[in-house]
């Protein structure tokens, strides 16, 4: 890249930050330079977060600096970041979902007429310009309710633009689009970085950094390991840095016996969200539910456990008829679902991590007829030894947790039930590289022992391999059926697009 | 401070359900407790009180101060219970007259008493059930649903007793709402509240049940997601609110001697500001019981203070529950704030929340969190 000898943007040099005995960040430099695309990898508390508050001014260092264009400066706020043209895209964009695109893009800086009235057609026109710009279509006027999450992040991406950022620090974008708004998406980034502008891309998923990103900066326990070119970083290298040990495979499959039917689903429909699903669930098997993010995976998965209400069909437990919409039913019979919502479905992030992992089963936790606090102590540490949790106190709160070993309380909730069947759904979203493939030997082990695992992912390398079968969903229909034989990239994206199925046909 | 031994507190003070904190210094935790707060605000208003009037600690000034508040405390125990969850009962007051009036009527049908007082505790149930039902079967707010029936309940006081009074009840039973416990200064009535706070204490603190109340006032979501019955919960929530304002209802009748349909009125806002200064959030997810009892002495405490002043009028009292109910949602969210902004000038550890949650939550994941 031409971009070695020029002056970065913006640029952090030698930034220390400490949270009292918790160092944070350890003399990091990162540099951000026009017309590259920088991506910055770590696991979950690696430092990303700290160093990406740095930038935008949410959170100041101990010692090191900030340079923009070379000059050291202090933010004192996300305001002071702004105005050096630095911009957030973050997971979940922050919109005002009445207003109007072209009004949350101009949001503060409405182009204004006579006696302060807004110029609507002056508004409209910048921001059509805008979108033109970023190679999108969408219309300005139309409120920003209803639209997709990849298009509320453009809608950001727009306004990042109307006030002339010169970077953009896009954390996690895609952990919520498929893979088509990806695509999208990283059109956009291409034509930001054409004109000049400096991207701090963070993901979790390793194809799509290598895919977007120029050079990347490695961090691990908040130093800075490797900064360089990705093209000579090739993967495997890259995860080792980041996890600092080898990780071998990142999907550890197990050959489990597999044994009866033990989910039964027949005919499961929800008027406007999936039709007439059929499936079955064997004891050591793995199925995997693939498709696109909205094609209505979780919500079967939902319908199934009993907290959607279905409209039609049936759904049976080892044999035995489940009443629909009943979640209480479901757990009694052996079923246990770790949601896609962390922080909203599977968690009450208010609690502790104690109360979190015996929440699904207090009634186990009384002696005599009451609470025993001991009893939940024990129950909730032998769950946690056993999931390698890392934690402080029991009694800490759940939310002082990285997403990893949240996802991992969700799961010491669920399998100290003894379930006979566990749903996941997006098992790894937002958990770094090394709690991945710990979460995947988790299933698999539990699938070698005889669990029934039905999965919702949307990361095709999980799915091909983690599943012994994978059904594919197209607008709440199952379109395909796969075993793990036939199932490779190409088949799953086709049914997950609605193309015609390459191999087997339902019916 | 005889009235704040005898509260049954020490049966959790520290490990209190559905409240987070971390692991602070003992007397950073005493200090930093909601509790603790209005222990220090009962030990003014007593210090006060005993200024204002030499009558204010004495035996006989706790008698009848405890027992005026009888109906107000017991009131504030379901109610508890329902805020917690993140609900609300604005009806009990209308309850608690219709189950007054109802008795009224009872007796003069010629009822014996022993059968009044349980048909009085299952019409109120009945009213709670009726509550439940709108709000869990049809999902209508509680605020909405309990302002309706407030209103639906007082009128069928009135359909049912008129403008009337009853006032020939049995001497045994008024002379025991009258009377105190055993040889003490404490009435009987407040023994009963005694009882029955006990009883609440370990259900919402020590049962799967109580902590299902917590874990739905913090995220209805995650508690539906965890196979917890949410909505029989609630239910029966409203059903307990009933049966005991109905309760409230005949003690009422009791003390009083009088059975009538206009009893009561504005009852509820005080049991909900005592249970609202005693630290529950009313958001839901978070208080003691402890607390509330603490917060129901400061406000009998205030209210007995004010009264043997003759120089001041009884409407003070008013005002004064209303800036201390004020304050009480007021300051824990300015504590917030404090910390909020000394946490981001130096981010030592987490912020604990006190006893009611003022801020939204904040949700520190560990990665994808940056406010821009």
């Amino acid at each position: 890249m031409s971009a070695v000898a020029t002056t970065p943007l913006v640029a952090l040099d030698g930034a220390s930050r400490s949270f009292g005995a918790v160092h944070a960040l350890r003399g990091a430099s990162l540099a951000l330079r026009a017309g590259e695309v920088r991506a910055l990898m770590g696991e979950n508390g690696a430092g990303k977060s700290t160093l990406v508050k740095i930038l935008t001014g949410v959170d100041r260092p101990n010692s090191g600096t900030v340079l923009v264009d070379g000059e050291p400066v202090v933010f004192h706020s996300t305001a002071d970041s702004r105005d050096a043209g630095v911009a957030v895209i973050l997971q979940e964009p922050t919109l005002f979902p009445d207003l109007s695109v072209a009004e949350n893009v101009v949001m503060g800086r409405h182009p204004r007429r006579s006696f302060g009235r807004i110029d609507r057609p002056a508004m409209k026109k910048s921001v059509q310009d805008l979108l033109d710009r970023l190679g999108v279509d969408l219309d300005p006027d139309r409120p920003v309710q209803g639209l997709s999450i990849a298009d509320q992040q453009i809608v950001e991406i727009a306004k990042a633009m109307s006030f002339d950022a010169r970077v953009l620090i896009m954390d996690e974008p895609t952990a919520a689009l498929s893979g088509r708004e990806v695509e999208r998406l990283f059109g956009v980034v291409r034509a930001l970085q054409a004109r000049g502008a400096a991207v701090l891309f963070i993901s979790h998923r390793l194809e799509e950094v290598y895919e977007i990103a120029t050079v990347v900066t490695v961090m691990r326990d908040g130093e800075v390991v490797h900064d360089g070119p990705l093209s000579e970083l090739p993967e495997d290298e890259l995860v080792r840095r980041m996890v600092g040990r080898d990780v071998n495979q990142l999907f550890p499959k197990t050959e489990a016996e597999i044994g009866d039917v033990v989910l039964d689903v027949r005919g499961l429909s929800r008027e406007g969200v999936f039709y007439d699903v059929d499936l079955q669930v064997k004891a050591g098997e793995i199925v995997a539910l693939a498709g696109l993010v909205g094609a209505g995976r979780s919500e079967v998965v939902q319908a199934i456990f009993g907290v959607d209400q279905a409209t039609e069909g049936s759904v049976s437990m080892n044999g035995t008829d489940l009443p629909l919409g009943k979640p209480t039913a479901a757990v009694a019979a052996g079923m246990a679902l770790v949601p896609e919502d962390r922080r909203q479905q599977g968690l009450v992030m208010d609690m502790s991590i104690g109360q979190n992992a015996t929440l699904a089963r207090l009634g186990e936790m009384r002696s005599r007829g009451l609470l025993s606090p001991k009893r939940e102590r024990a129950e909730a540490s032998q769950w946690g030894e056993r999931l390698q949790l890392k934690y402080g106190r029991l009694s800490d709160p759940v939310g002082t947790l990285s997403g990893g070993n949240q996802q991992k309380v969700v799961l010491a909730k669920w399998l100290s039930t003894k379930p006979r069947l566990l749903i996941i759904d997006e098992p790894t979203r937002g958990i770094d590289v090394g709690t991945k493939a710990e979460v995947h030997r988790i299933i698999n082990d539990l699938a070698s022992e005889g669990l029934a695992v039905l999965m919702v992912s949307s990361e095709l390398p999980e799915v091909l391999g983690m599943a012994d079968r994978v059904l594919v969903v197209f607008e709440g229909r199952v379109t395909a059926e796969l075993s793990r034989a036939e199932a490779d990239e190409e088949r799953v994206v086709r049914a997950a697009t609605g193309r015609a199925p390459v191999t087997e046909e339902i019916a | 401070m005889s009235t704040v031994a005898t509260t049954p507190t020490g049966s959790a003070p520290d490990r209190t359900p559905g409240v987070v904190r971390t692991e602070d210094s003992l007397l950073k935790k005493v200090l930093g407790r909601w509790e603790t707060l209005i222990l220090v605000l009962i030990a003014v208003v007593f210090a006060i009180g005993s200024g204002i009037s030499s009558e204010f600690l004495t035996g006989e000034s706790l008698t009848t101060g405890s027992s005026d508040f009888t109906e107000y405390a017991i009131l504030a125990l379901p109610l508890t219970l329902i805020i917690a969850t993140g609900e609300i009962d604005l009806s009990v007051a209308s309850v608690l007259a219709l189950s007054s009036a109802l008795m009224g009527y009872l007796w003069n049908q010629g009822l014996p008493m022993e059968a009044i007082l349980p048909i009085c505790i299952v019409a109120g149930a009945v009213c709670g059930l009726i509550n439940g039902w709108l709000v869990t079967g049809l999902g209508l707010p509680s605020l909405a649903v309990t302002i309706g029936t407030m209103a639906l309940f007082r009128g069928l006081a009135f359909v049912i007793l008129g403008d009337e009074s009853v006032t020939d009840f049995p001497t045994d039973y008024t002379d025991w709402a009258f009377g105190n416990f055993g040889g003490t200064v404490v009435p009987n009535t407040i023994v009963l509240f005694l009882v029955l706070a006990a009883i609440f204490a370990v259900v919402l603190h020590r049962t799967p049940f109580g902590r299902s109340i917590f874990a739905i006032g913090a995220n209805k979501e995650a508690a539906r997601f965890s196979g917890l019955r949410v909505n029989r919960t609630q239910l029966k929530l409203f059903v307990l609110s009933g049966a005991i304002a109905a309760l409230a209802g005949i003690l009422l009748t009791l003390r009083n001697s009088t059975a009538a349909g206009n009893v009561g009125t504005g009852f509820e806002l005080t049991a909900i500001a005592a249970v609202v200064l005693g630290g529950v959030s009313i958001f839901g997810g978070s208080g003691t019981i402890g607390g509330v009892i603490l917060a129901l002495i400061l406000l009998g405490g205030i209210q007995k203070a004010l009264n043997l002043d003759p120089d001041i009028s009884t409407y003070w009292v008013n005002i004064v529950f209303g800036i201390l109910l004020i304050g009480s949602v007021l300051g824990p969210n300015l504590a917030a704030r404090f910390r909020e902004a000394r946490r981001t000038r130096n981010r030592g550890a987490r912020p604990f929340r006190p006893g009611r949650p003022a801020a939204a939550p904040s949700g520190p994941e560990g990665e994808g969190n940056t406010d821009a």
